[in-house]
């Protein structure tokens, strides 16, 4: 029984970091109907960024908002050179030209800072809390617990940001109709930089923890690859479907991985999520909490 | 002036109702065809051969067999490369168990396999539509590669998981020269084309559009939406099949699951899109575009270096080699959204005109 709660909770921990990129994916979604395929590209980018100025003599708290202004540098180009001629077109080519970007980045940050993995110091230490392990026996590391804090107080913030402040507020009129957000005066163009900025800073704060745990390093991009079953599982356009999908998968995939694996020769933690995701959307088409498809002729 | 269709009249359903209605058209695909089989093949040279032509029309192939599924059938699939893999492996399986078996037949059964798997996990499009469809088949191209790399009967037991492709032999003629292999891919690629050329134009190419088109209302008007989508799965597998067969016999030789990796998947997509969307001419234009850029882009790289010298840090060049090719990507699209074969098609009107547009 411990063990198992030492797996469930590891897998709900590891859930939240996948809920992270997901985030990213949501948000541009619902402002632009994009969907963004170099996320994983930006996270990498902006964790080899941090990593790299910090590299440089930088301290932390000084790479990580010099990071923040080259992601808005990197949202206002997209927007302006990627996005605005192709407004209009249809959902697939927007999705194949993140799919170009995803290469550009990639390539972009290894043009600037190589490829090696370069290790990242956050100050805490990767090892099991000791009160834990004392009074209930469970090994959960104390890492995982602070990027799980982080997480809750960046999804709080985005909640707020979204429901209470103007931009906010105009950022939910343009995903609900991009047509009426314009007639009511909603600069369009302006809101979608706002949105890839905010991805950017997600992708920052994700590309932090992941880089903190296993290097920042190429894999980092496949990250994002994880984050897909997460969208499909919760809904493309609902950010708590994001957490919730991606507590499920974190958790399935793990009980998964230690139950199931070792019966069918292990390594199933690469396609486990897809197929569960997918066994959902049999049942439920338009995910979790994603919009009610309503289709006519 | 040249390329005007005045004065060709059509008397006969027959003559309405040809692949190419136009004369011109008619003589240019002869040259087209005559050039490939003819003058190509003896005057170009093995590197040609091995490293442009047999993955231009390998890849093309595979980019046909996705077109038809997304260009024509509307289901956007990731998976392509996992078909392929199902049909190189299956037929490395046939050839093995089965002495004797002929080639040819050989790879029409994997192309079975491939269609039989693509049936299967054709089967959530029934209920998932758009990006959902196209995330879940992401769900084939893992768990196949997955089950390739663990399942040992597959690869033979060997340890790596590499295979090794027989030799193709046809009636005693071993093909195992460049040119003989090319010789052989273009004949396989040619018929496959003229099939897909013709079922596009069919009663079930026109079925798979409208499903395509509005998926509710060709259900309404009577196009049953099971059999037409999961026909789709069935034929576009089977061409990704075929594919991945040829590309482990005719092209590397030696394969492994691995090497049927998501970016191969994504690099099929690219052709179909870059070369147009529900064009069987787009499919070849964009394998030509993809499988030419990193060569170009190679031999500019080289250019740079040894006559110019300009001299790049180590490690640099792959990268900007990658951003690059993402940026012509990201041009293209742009300054053409509908594909290579909508210049075509554009570049034909005004050929029409030409020289006197007024």
């Amino acid at each position: 029984m411990q063990f198992f709660l030492e797996v469930l909770l590891g897998g709900l921990l590891t859930g939240i970091m996948y809920s992270m990129v997901a985030l990213g994916f949501v948000l541009i979604y619902k402002a632009s109907g994009v969907f963004n395929f170099a996320q994983g590209a930006m996270v990498f980018f902006a964790a080899l960024t941090a990593v790299g100025l910090h590299d440089l003599g930088l301290s932390l708290w000084l790479a990580i908002p010099l990071t923040m202004l080259v992601m808005i540098v990197l949202a206002m180009a997209i927007e302006k050179i990627v996005l605005r001629p192709l407004v209009n077109q249809p959902e697939i080519t927007l999705f194949m030209v993140t799919i170009g970007l995803t290469f550009f980045i990639e390539g972009l940050a290894q043009a600037i800072w190589g490829a090696s993995v370069r290790k990242l110091e956050m100050g805490i230490d990767d090892v099991p809390l000791e009160y834990l392990l004392d009074t209930l026996g469970i090994a959960i590391s104390q890492f995982d617990l602070v990027a799980a804090g982080i997480a809750f107080v960046l999804v709080a913030g985005l909640a707020m940001f979204f429901s209470k402040t103007k931009v906010g507020r105009a950022l939910r009129a343009v995903a609900d109709d991009h047509q009426a957000a314009l007639s009511i005066g909603i600069p369009l163009q302006q809101i979608w930089v706002i949105v890839w900025g905010v991805a950017g800073f997600v992708a920052l704060v994700a590309g932090l923890l992941w880089g903190a745990r296993n290097g920042v390093q190429f894999a980092l991009t496949f990250v994002a690859l994880k984050a897909l079953p997460v969208l499909i599982l919760g809904g493309f356009t609902s950010v708590p479907g994001a957490i919730v999908g991606g507590l499920i998968i974190g958790a399935s995939e793990k009980i998964a991985e230690v139950y199931l694996g070792p019966y069918v020769g292990g390594g199933i933690e690469g396609w486990f999520p897809y197929v569960l995701a997918l066994l959902f959307l049999l049942a439920r088409p338009e995910g979790l909490f994603g919009e009610k498809i309503i289709r006519r002729i | 002036m040249f390329y005007r269709e005045a004065g060709q009249f059509k008397a006969t359903y027959a003559e309405d109702n040809q692949i190419f209605p136009i004369r011109q058209d008619r003589i240019g695909i002869t040259l087209i065809l005559l050039l490939a089989f003819l003058v190509i093949p003896l005057s170009a040279s093995p590197y040609i051969f091995s490293a442009i032509l047999i993955p231009f029309l390998i890849f093309s192939l595979a980019a046909l067999g996705l077109n038809i599924l997304t260009g024509y059938a509307g289901q956007l699939s990731l998976g392509t490369a996992a078909f392929m893999a199902v049909g190189a492996f299956a037929s490395y399986n046939f050839m093995l168990r089965l002495e004797g078996i002929p080639v040819l037949l050989a790879f029409a059964l994997s192309g079975c396999c491939a269609a039989a798997v693509g049936i299967v996990f054709g089967l959530p499009s029934l209920r998932i539509r758009g990006f959902y469809l196209a995330a879940s088949t992401l769900a084939t191209q893992f768990f196949i590669v997955w089950c390739l790399t663990k399942i040992g009967w597959f690869t033979n037991y060997s340890s790596s998981g590499v295979i090794t492709a027989q030799q193709i032999v046809i009636f005693g003629y071993a093909f195992d020269t460049p040119a003989a292999k090319y010789l052989f891919v273009l004949s396989v690629v040619s018929i496959m084309a003229l099939l897909a050329k013709n079922m596009v134009r069919s009663n079930t190419g026109r079925s798979w559009m409208a499903i395509r088109d509005m998926d509710m209302a060709a259900e309404v008007i009577g196009f049953r939406p099971m059999r037409t989508k999961l026909l789709a799965f069935a034929v576009s597998s089977f061409y990704c099949g075929v594919a991945g067969a040829l590309y482990a016999y005719a092209y590397l030789g030696t394969v492994e699951p691995e090497g049927f990796s998501l970016e191969m998947s994504f690099r099929i997509l690219f052709m179909v899109i870059i070369g147009g969307i529900g064009s069987i001419l787009g499919s070849f234009l964009g394998s030509a575009f993809i499988v030419l850029l990193p060569t170009l882009l190679n031999v500019l790289f080289h250019f740079l270096e040894t006559e110019l010298h300009v001299e790049l840090p180590s490690g640099i060049s792959s990268s900007v080699e990658l951003m690059v090719f993402g940026a012509l990507i990201i041009f293209f699209l742009i300054v053409e959204p509908h594909g290579l074969a909508r210049l075509w098609q554009i570049g034909k009107e005004k050929l029409r005109l030409w020289p006197f547009p007024h």
